[in-house]
């Protein structure tokens, strides 16, 4: 195999020019039509057991990326090449084998388990869709996850509101790993965990991975918690990729200044560090998607800002061993 | 020599349910010096948030107050009438809440409902009420002051809610403000924003602060004092510094052990702290952190612990610290400077 082959073997999901557009209809009659850019043009890989994290603020598009690589959303525009097959395109029902392969696990344990069926029904309604497995079979299966993700077979026969937030999320888990998947999209997993309980789950997310082979898109705003669980980090401002690099080249030489501002206003659980610690506070907030500003879009809040900022938007591009930057500040 | 503003003594509050009676906080005492930021740590169901209403005294049914006492200004507030509590809540005692989506009115403009508190506590008239109100959102660093005293609240963004939420509770310079997870819903660079103020406004007037919080970067960043909370109890108290680099408690080590640290290399397991909170129908007789408690002895599970006081003003409440207790172990907490 040539070097290109390997290299592209290599990689289980690439996003290329990725865009989701939200229409809103304005005007009397709704026919003056705008658009929600909420993700504009935004190209990443990544590679097979590999943890990529997707950080940034709420309303960045991290989320959107993330339902729209799964087709929950139908792209506006670009290509998502999901082990080698095109799947951006495809129609719905074309897209289901490839469902088998990528499983989401979503944020709010509470809103995400249908509370009228059963912890097993729960975990094994994907195994019926797929039609992997049915009787014994099925139930043997069921068991086996429930005790991969730390339940026990007892707790197959009852509902979810018998269960803590942790306990959901590990529901949530086992229902994404029935169908044995090879990527998982983890939508903010354990944001709405205590601190305690977060370890628990986050400690579990990374031994599945290194026992089934799994790759993830880890996405969250809590950024030390994704520098812990993450290979590479990409930073998201506003429907766009601005920074993309290993987690600890990132920490260590943040270059965009969003990033930088980002990383400065982590508290940090040591008085006397956090205390001297010098902080970029941004000001104001994220401006408005449908009308993104001209040229680089965190301009606005940008203290480095030179007049080409608002003319040129700059291109994500390869700054060193694969740290690649979207600032006008590196062509200096 | 410091004041006591705020003497909370042997705070016991319940929730009666059909259940039976949730002990939601079980004794809990503390106090808070004028001007001084105390932040109160925990997770859901430690009992945190309740203490904070308890002192607001706006439980609701069926919670109530069962015993204890809450001393300020060197006046009972658990003895107070209804009547007597409006006069002092947001003019004496204010409270930022967690979710500043729901606890704005959405159909008054924020200047309204800024100038209700001041209007009502300080008797000012419709114009200057304006005029204070335009100021509050000045200082809490709204831009434009003049035309967004007259929006809406869906006309501002979460952090500007936030702020606004900020302006309410210091219209009237509290002496007490209490912050309820005030960051929690936030994005961090808005986080970052609403901490600088607030810190700011604890040196400019001189506020004292509770800020309770499940963050631990949060009171590392903003509280002279930490207090942690567990099972409706307070495990441990003492200066920040005493809690991070020398925690007595084995539940404030499990804390700092478990949030992940941007110093060390990466792919450092986390210690979770196994298992899950008690359950307050049915209190367990001892420590409530027994049955998670990687230290756990046969004393802890029968008799409850006294506080053994480390050094003054750093008290935990753990059998550890007795001194017929075996020597164990134990993890110190973070290393000075290192996070």
């Amino acid at each position: 195999m040539s070097e290109e082959n390997m290299r592209k073997s290599d990689i289980l999901i690439e996003v290329k020019n990725l865009k989701k557009y939200f229409p809103i209809n304005k005007g009397l009659l709704g026919n003056d039509v705008q658009y929600v850019k909420a993700v504009d043009d935004v190209s990443f890989y990544i590679r097979r057991g590999e943890t990529l994290g997707l950080v940034g603020e709420s309303g960045c598009g991290k989320s959107t990326t993330g339902r729209t690589i799964i087709r929950l959303y139908d792209l506006t525009d670009g290509e998502i090449i999901f082990d080698g097959a095109e799947i951006g395109k495809m129609r719905q029902s074309e897209v289901k084998p490839f469902r088998k392969k990528m499983q989401m696990i979503f944020q709010d344990p509470y809103a995400s388990l249908n509370s009228r069926m059963t912890v097993a029904d729960i975990i094994g309604e994907p195994l019926d869709i797929h039609g992997l497995a049915t009787g014994k079979e099925r139930q043997e299966i069921i068991y086996n996850l429930l005790n991969k993700v730390g339940l026990g077979k007892d707790h197959a026969s009852r509902y979810p509101h018998e269960f803590s937030g942790g306990q959901r999320q590990r529901i949530g888990i086992a229902r994404a790993l029935a169908v044995e998947p090879d990527f998982i999209i983890c939508d903010e997993p354990i944001s709405a965990l205590d601190v305690s309980i977060q370890a628990q789950v986050v400690n579990m997310l990374e031994d599945l991975q290194s026992e089934m082979g799994l790759t993830y898109l880890f996405i969250a705003h809590d950024l030390s918690m994704v520098k812990h669980i993450s290979d590479r980090i990409g930073v998201m401002y506003l429907g766009k990729l601005v920074e993309v690099a290993e987690s600890k080249e990132l920490y260590e030489k943040p270059t965009h200044p969003y990033t930088q501002a980002l990383l400065s206003a982590i508290p940090i659980p040591d008085p006397e560090v956090t205390r001297s610690k010098q902080r970029v506070i941004l000001e104001g907030d994220v401006p408005s998607p449908i009308n993104p500003p001209s040229g680089c879009r965190f301009r606005t809040r940008c203290k480095y800002a030179m007049p080409i900022c608002s003319e040129a938007e700059p291109e994500l591009k390869d700054i060193g061993g694969g740290h690649m930057c979207a600032c006008h500040l590196n062509d200096r | 020599m410091s004041q006591k503003l705020l003497e909370v003594k042997d705070l016991k509050t319940s929730f009666y349910i059909h259940l039976g009676e949730v002990q939601a906080v079980r004794g809990v005492s503390f106090s808070v010096d004028k001007g001084e930021a105390i932040g109160i740590v925990g997770e859901s169901g430690s009992g945190k948030s309740v203490t904070s209403m308890s002192i607001m005294r706006l439980l609701q049914y069926p919670g109530r107050i069962k015993d204890g006492e809450i001393i300020f200004k060197g006046e009972d507030i658990v003895k107070k009438s209804d009547k007597e509590m409006m006069a002092i809540r947001g003019n004496e005692i204010a409270m930022i809440f967690q979710d500043p989506m729901t606890s704005l009115n959405p159909v008054f403009t924020i200047g309204d409902q800024i100038m209700e508190a001041i209007r009502r506590h300080q008797g000012l008239n419709k114009k200057d009420a304006k005029e204070k109100a335009i100021e509050m959102l000045r200082l809490v660093g709204i831009p434009s002051p003049e035309s967004r005293v007259d929006n809406y609240p869906h006309e501002f963004s979460g952090g500007m809610r936030q702020r606004a939420m900020i302006a309410i509770a210091l219209s009237c310079q509290p002496d007490l403000l209490i912050a309820d997870e005030p960051t929690t819903a936030l994005d961090v660079t808005i986080q970052a924003q609403i901490l600088e103020l607030m810190k700011d406004l604890k040196d400019k007037v001189n506020t004292s602060i509770i800020l309770i919080t499940h963050d631990l970067g949060v009171v590392a960043d903003v509280c002279s004092r930490i207090v942690v909370m567990y099972g409706g109890l307070i495990m441990e108290e003492g200066t920040s510094e005493e809690i991070f680099y020398d925690p007595k408690h084995p539940y404030t080590m499990g804390l700092l052990k478990s949030i992940p640290r941007l110093d060390l290399g990466q792919k450092q397991r986390l210690v979770p702290i196994e298992g899950t909170p008690p359950d307050l129908i049915k209190p367990p007789v001892g420590c409530p952190f027994v049955s998670r408690c990687p230290y756990a002895m046969k004393i802890c599970k029968e008799y409850r612990p006294p506080y053994f006081e480390v050094s003054k003003g750093h008290r935990s409440m753990c059998w550890l610290l007795h001194e017929k207790a075996p020597k164990v172990e134990v993890e110190t907490g973070v290393k000075r400077g290192t996070a």
